[in-house]
């Protein structure tokens, strides 16, 4: 327990110029009350947390959402909403100038059926918003030759989805998740469709980076446990993973036909 | 003079951008204003003067995954 | 702002040596584990942080799965075949003061410079051994050896040989240009070392003390035409690891800039009693092995060449882990093929001195074939 605790130490994830070490990011999204948000923040320990940007409603009350999310902790602005790579694009511009940051999650939906991101667009909104220096973390349909031209357009990462938003279904993605962890250079981080901690866990043994999860825990009965839960299940994930990569290392090959003859 | 806002047309007595978002309420409660499509910083909120046609997109950040 | 992870024609490898020279190489090799290692060896497509990883000292005890893995993608991108060359030095001429080479300017050795008829005489003595792919070598004096010389030299052997490889003195992309014209297809320029302050230590006169005009000369080449570019560093000069990446992303910014040409890394490594130098950083035969294979899970498509300065035993045991090039029957003098008793006076000490045939069958013994002629200009 201990040994692993060790290993987990240097474990951290690295996303543009910040280091999480906390592999469960998480969402503000459905929460009955915002005032759960920072409760639940603090009971996962997730460091980067989702907001989005909406027109203001002058006929009702206005509450900031940024007061609820303690400084320490990422924002990650989407751009859902856009129906296309330019009013993504022009979100990021909006989300940045506001100050929040470089980070930016390209979230393109034209399907309202099954809520599918727009994997074309996403692309392009990636490809104009990584060269303009934008932490670029694109959340798409899991595709392979897509995702290595993410990767070469600058995409800090890529985030699969696990099943359609809302469904619950976990992993129902799981074989083409499976092709981008062992394919890509930059980190896989599974977004949407985790309704169980099992579910994030599942991912993170496979050897995803990170998860996002948001409707899970925010529209738990109890979203602090729920958080908290979340993020025990991607811990023992990614401990198992890398017990797996240690222990497959170890039973190679008893001889050594090609180094052999060295000392 | 008739200004757009939030995509819907509003008919105000001239005044400066600051003064509008002060009259919504919303001065400050973490609002980003776009002006003609251009962001602008809250510090220069009080200098600019609103002109007809002028366009404003008034928006914040709020919950989403 | 430079990529690191995929470089442009417009971007100057220099700019990448800067970025560098600002890394911690060492505080980054001491928190990688052998995990880590192990992930970046399961990977399809690798980072230069994966390079890094292979390169590491954690990557020590992984050497049989880095092994199994490079021969395998050695045999996916070119096949059960390994390609020969031979050198041929014209001229031991030179103005630079390279305080580990046998033809520094103030070591008192036989200098010659072949004639024309000189050069056409070694070069069918070296045709008769089968031999098609050959590397024309000079000192660096051009007084004594100027392109014109170059051009005619390459001209009077071109039609015995597929293709005619230079290592010489860095150039103008003009003068790459005409010796393309005039059929040398190849070009051979090792930066020596990476390192800007133990390059200035060892290169104490001369041209060569310009380090940015070599480091830029291989991207004029390739950008003047020629189909294959070699680099190299010579391991012992510098930091191993340091140097052995700077060599690799050197290899792979050609690879990213000028996807048409053929770009391989060489393997020098100094002997001790070379020229009289002893290197700071000799590298053991089990670091050496890593490095190739660190080559080849970095870089699949990249040429990996291994001269005869590496011993007869060990460069056999090498050609299944990742080689895809062998020097064979050298003479490091000038001339030295057509009057074995000329061309005493050698750049550095041979140690496989087995003669081609030999080395032929041991080739086929490997289960390889090997390949005189790569490729043939229409």
């Amino acid at each position: 327990m201990w040994e692993a605790a060790d290993t987990m130490e240097n474990d951290t994830l690295i996303l543009g110029n910040k280091r999480f070490g906390n592999r469960l990011f998480t969402g503000t999204g459905k929460f009955s009350a915002k005032s759960v948000i920072p409760r639940m923040l603090e009971a996962s320990g997730s460091e980067m947390i989702t907001v989005a940007l909406r027109r203001v409603d002058f006929a009702s009350e206005t509450e900031n959402i940024l007061d609820y999310i303690p400084r320490q902790v990422t924002l990650l602005p989407n751009t859902s909403g856009a129906r296309n790579e330019g009013e993504a694009v022009r979100i990021a511009h909006i989300a940045r100038e506001a100050g929040c940051g470089d980070f930016i999650k390209i979230e393109i939906i034209t399907d309202t059926k099954y809520l599918l991101p727009d994997n074309h667009a996403t692309l392009l909104a990636t490809e104009t918003l990584a060269k303009e220096g934008f932490v670029v973390l694109p959340y798409v349909l899991p595709d392979l030759p897509l995702a290595r031209r993410l990767e070469d357009a600058g995409a800090a990462a890529v985030m699969p989805l696990g099943a359609p938003i809302g469904s619950n279904r976990g992993l129902e993605t799981r074989a083409l998740i499976e092709m981008l962890i062992e394919n890509l250079s930059v980190p896989v981080i599974v977004d949407a469709g985790l309704g169980r901690p099992s579910h994030a866990a599942e991912a993170m043994e496979m050897g995803a980076d990170a998860v996002l999860v948001n409707t899970a825990i925010s529209s738990a009965e109890d979203p602090v446990a729920m958080g908290r839960a979340f993020s025990l299940a991607v811990a023992a994930g990614r401990m198992a993973f890398l017990a797996r990569m240690r222990e497959e290392q170890k039973t190679a090959v008893p001889s050594s036909p090609l180094t052999g003859f060295l000392s | 003079m008739r200004i757009t806002v939030n995509g819907c047309e509003e008919d105000i007595s001239p005044c400066s951008l600051l003064a509008f978002i002060e009259a919504k309420g919303l001065a400050a409660s973490g609002a980003v204003v776009e002006y003609n499509e251009r962001i602008v910083r809250r510090a220069d909120w009080n200098r600019i003067q609103l002109r007809e046609n002028d366009r404003l997109e008034v928006l914040r950040f709020v919950g989403g995954g | 702002m430079i990529r690191l992870d995929s470089f442009r024609r417009t971007d100057s490898f220099q700019e990448v040596v800067s970025h560098f020279e600002a890394f911690d190489f060492e505080g980054y090799f001491s928190q990688v584990t052998p995990a880590q290692v192990a992930l970046s060896l399961a990977r399809e497509k690798l980072h230069w942080r994966d390079f890094l990883n292979l390169l590491s000292p954690a990557a020590a005890s992984l050497l049989e799965p880095m092994a199994q893995r490079a021969r395998k993608l050695t045999i996916q991108y070119f096949g059960r075949t390994m390609q020969l060359y031979i050198p041929l030095y014209i001229s031991n001429y030179c103005g630079n003061e390279c305080v580990y080479c046998g033809f520094n300017r103030t070591h008192r050795i036989r200098r010659r410079k072949l004639s024309l008829p000189e050069i056409e005489a070694e070069a069918a003595a070296i045709s008769r051994t089968g031999m098609r792919h050959i590397l024309l070598l000079t000192g660096e004096n051009r007084e004594i050896t100027p392109i014109d010389y170059i051009e005619a030299a390459i001209r009077t052997i071109r039609s015995r040989f597929t293709s005619v490889a230079i290592e010489m003195f860095p150039m103008e992309t003009e003068e790459y240009v005409r010796l393309k014209a005039a059929g040398a297809d190849g070009l051979t320029l090792y930066q020596e070392v990476y390192d800007r302050q133990v390059y200035r230590r060892v290169h104490l006169a001369g041209k060569k003390t310009d380090y940015r005009y070599r480091l830029d000369a291989p991207a004029r080449g390739a950008a003047a035409g020629f189909r294959a570019v070699n680099l190299g560093t010579l391991f012992g000069l510098g930091e191993k690891r340091r140097e052995a990446f700077m060599a690799g992303m050197h290899a792979r910014y050609l690879e990213d800039a000028y996807p048409d040409t053929e770009t391989s890394l060489s393997l020098p490594r100094l002997n001790a009693a070379e020229g009289g130098y002893a290197p700071d950083f000799p590298v053991d035969d089990r670091t050496f092995v890593q490095f190739i294979l660190a080559y080849r899970l970095f870089l699949p498509r990249l040429g990996i060449t291994l001269s005869t300065r590496e011993p007869a035993a060990l460069r056999d045991r090498l050609m299944l882990l990742g080689i895809t090039r062998l020097s064979a029957g050298s003479r490091t003098g000038v001339g030295g093929y057509a009057d074995p008793d000329q061309g005493k006076a050698m750049q550095f000490q041979i140690s496989d001195d087995r003669p081609v045939s030999v080395i032929i069958q041991a080739i086929r013994d490997r289960g390889l074939q090997p390949v005189f002629k790569d490729w043939e200009a229409i």
